[in-house]
């Protein structure tokens, strides 16, 4: 009698455990499905509807063409292709030899730049002061506005300290022994031996750089040096895609403009979403790690 | 930290000997044997000295009356007043209750809501049912903040879609960005949408640590799976929750203001104006140099109390703590 109402009891337990998932993986899903159909509907039929959409009404690629043709998504590529580029490389670096220097063991001033690299991430000094050392580095309206000044993620360091200190001492011992100097021991034996850890500080940089547009937008002040995120934010925030549809009514413009926010978001988020069930384990991987820093 | 305490107390006995004879014999002794791992250092010595202290020396500006023209050091001192403008403005309770409030609801709702799914997910038998909706849980975190938040102003304007829901409901569609009523409800819920399935990977992670067997010896005492999950999982998972709540009372106030920026507009500053974005327009879009630093300063020190206060806490009522 009893195992039986355990067994309703469980069976009530299992039953809601998956209603909640269902409903979770439904509200998850389904604003980027709309945003889909959106995306690739009629202008005009869009704007009349209300109400869930489950395909596209009617089908029309106006939007993707305006989209496309639209010089600031293309510049705004190309600039965050460069901050991507050169970015993660100077992070890699400097963090990369930072890490190195603070895993050796007995360099009598690591400890204390340990402490005073930590203490910066609970005291900053403010969003001004920090522009103002920007603007008299001479580095506004710069692209390395947006990468020097982020040079070096405490929290990664920390992360690729960890990982460096934990290759087995011996292998350093014995390169040196050969006549290795320090380039030489991080170059083909730490970073080799680290890289997991060093997959996911591309990683977590990469998505940095992507994603970043509060800085550019104090930083830069050129529409040429917009990266996407910033071109984004003037379609889908501030409503400018009138620029984007000139050839076309006062009626059709705030129509179309409908439809090209949606394209816009498309154009900007599928190539993220396709990529990430391939790297994904590897993000997972990252949050792993650094937990274990708690 | 640790480690490096640990390899000098384990250090031959002629090395910590040597190391009595003087600061500056030990100093150059240092240099001479590391002089390539200190100019390797270099680079990062440089940037946090630039981009980290000098912004720290910079924040003195909040005690002067700074202008472009003469610098941060010969800029007229002062002294308090930026402080006491700031504290006597109507703005100060508005921000300050804001930030407040805006970070305390995220707390509330944010901060449980990923524990839950972990717990949930954890009850899932099979494999790739758990998997699929492990993978689409922590789509969002992967759309940049631009792009959601482009998402939050369609969706909720005028014949948007969650304005059409709620109209089923017999709520009378507007924009919702406009009514300041609205701005923290759909802050927090967009955020718990964004990093519920992300932050649950670290309590997911936690899971697997907990012994099996206890499982299998409280389903002989007769334990329902609800039981189980209170008086096997929960507490298993109970340190990564402690961890977690600290490093989140730390940044208490650092309100995800770049998500604010995006979404408020003038008719919702009396509910959506932060501390941050404050500084922000203070600062950047009026000029207010020295002000809006004394504001930033004021948010830092806080923010710096609070994480002492929550590590002492927990300290006390656990065995957890950061440090």
């Amino acid at each position: 009698m009893k195992r039986k109402d355990f067994g309703r009891a469980d069976l009530l337990f299992d039953t809601v455990v998956y209603a909640v998932l269902l409903v979770l993986i439904v509200v998850t899903l389904y604003p980027l499905l709309y945003v889909a159909f959106a995306s690739f509907s009629d202008a005009g039929k869009l704007v009349a509807h209300t109400g869930f959409l489950y395909a596209p009404l009617g089908f029309s690629l106006e939007a993707y063409k305006s989209v496309f043709k639209n010089p600031g998504i293309l510049t705004g590529y190309r600039n965050t292709l460069f901050i991507l580029v050169f970015g993660v490389a100077v992070n890699l670096i400097v963090t990369g030899l930072g890490a190195y220097v603070l895993s050796r063991r007995g360099v009598m001033w690591n400890r204390f730049f340990m402490i005073v690299i930590v203490m910066t991430m609970f005291f900053s000094g403010g969003l001004i002061p920090l522009y103002l050392i920007v603007k008299d580095v001479g580095m506004i309206d710069t692209l390395w506005s947006t990468i020097i000044p982020f040079a070096v993620n405490t929290f990664n360091l920390i992360i690729m300290r960890t990982a460096f200190q934990s290759v087995p001492e011996s292998l350093e011992e014995s390169a040196k022994i050969d006549g290795a100097g320090h380039m030489t021991i991080l170059l083909r034996i730490i970073v080799p031996l680290s890289m997991p850890v060093i997959a996911v500080m591309i990683l977590y940089y990469a998505v940095e750089k992507w994603n970043g547009w509060f800085y550019a937008s104090i930083f830069l002040k050129d529409h040429d040096l917009y990266p996407l995120q910033l071109v984004l934010r003037e379609i889908l925030i501030s409503n400018s895609t009138e620029s984007m549809s000139t050839d076309s009514s006062n009626a059709d413009r705030f129509q179309i403009g409908e439809t090209i926010k949606y394209a816009t978001i498309m154009v900007a988020t599928v190539p993220i979403l396709c990529v990430y069930p391939f790297v994904q384990k590897y993000f997972v991987k990252g949050v792993m790690v650094g937990a274990l820093k708690g | 930290m640790d480690k490096s305490a640990a390899s000098r107390a384990a250090a031959p006995a002629d090395v910590r000997l040597r190391s009595t004879s003087g600061f500056i014999a030990r100093f150059t002794r240092d240099f001479a044997i590391n002089k390539y791992l200190y100019a390797m250092m270099l680079p990062v010595i440089a940037y946090y000295a630039v981009f980290h202290y000098a912004p720290i020396y910079g924040a003195l500006i909040a005690f002067k009356d700074y202008s472009p023209m003469k610098g941060i050091l010969h800029s007229e001192w002062i002294g308090l007043a930026n402080f006491r403008d700031f504290f006597t403005s109507y703005y100060f309770w508005r921000i300050l209750k804001n930030t407040l409030l805006i970070s305390f609801y995220t707390l509330l709702f944010g901060f449980p809501a990923p524990i839950l799914l972990a717990l949930i997910l954890n009850e899932v038998r099979g494999r790739f049912f758990k998997n699929f909706a492990q993978m689409v849980s922590y789509m969002p975190y992967f759309i940049s903040l631009v792009v959601i938040c482009g998402m939050i102003v369609s969706f909720t304007n005028n014949g948007g879609v969650v304005n059409n829901l709620l109209t089923h409901f017999g709520y009378d569609g507007q924009a919702m960005l406009q009514k300041p009523g609205l701005f923290r409800p759909i802050y927090v819920l967009s955020e718990i949408w964004q990093k519920i399935g992300w932050e649950s990977i670290i309590y997911i992670a936690a899971l697997t640590a907990i012994d099996q067997e206890q499982y299998e010896a409280a389903r002989l005492d007769g334990a329902s799976r609800l039981k189980q999950m209170r008086y096997i999982t929960l507490p298993g998972i109970m340190p990564t929750i402690t961890i977690m709540f600290i490093l989140r009372i730390g940044n208490l106030l650092n309100v995800g203001f770049e998500k604010i920026i995006l979404l408020y507009n003038s008719v919702t500053y009396e509910t959506a104006d932060v501390i941050a974005s404050f500084v922000y327009r203070k600062g950047l879009i009026e000029f207010g140099w020295s002000y809006s630093a004394a504001v930033g300063l004021f948010n830092s020190v806080v923010n710096l109390a609070l994480l002492i206060g929550a590590n002492r806490m927990a300290r006390k009522l656990s065995e957890n703590s950061l440090w």
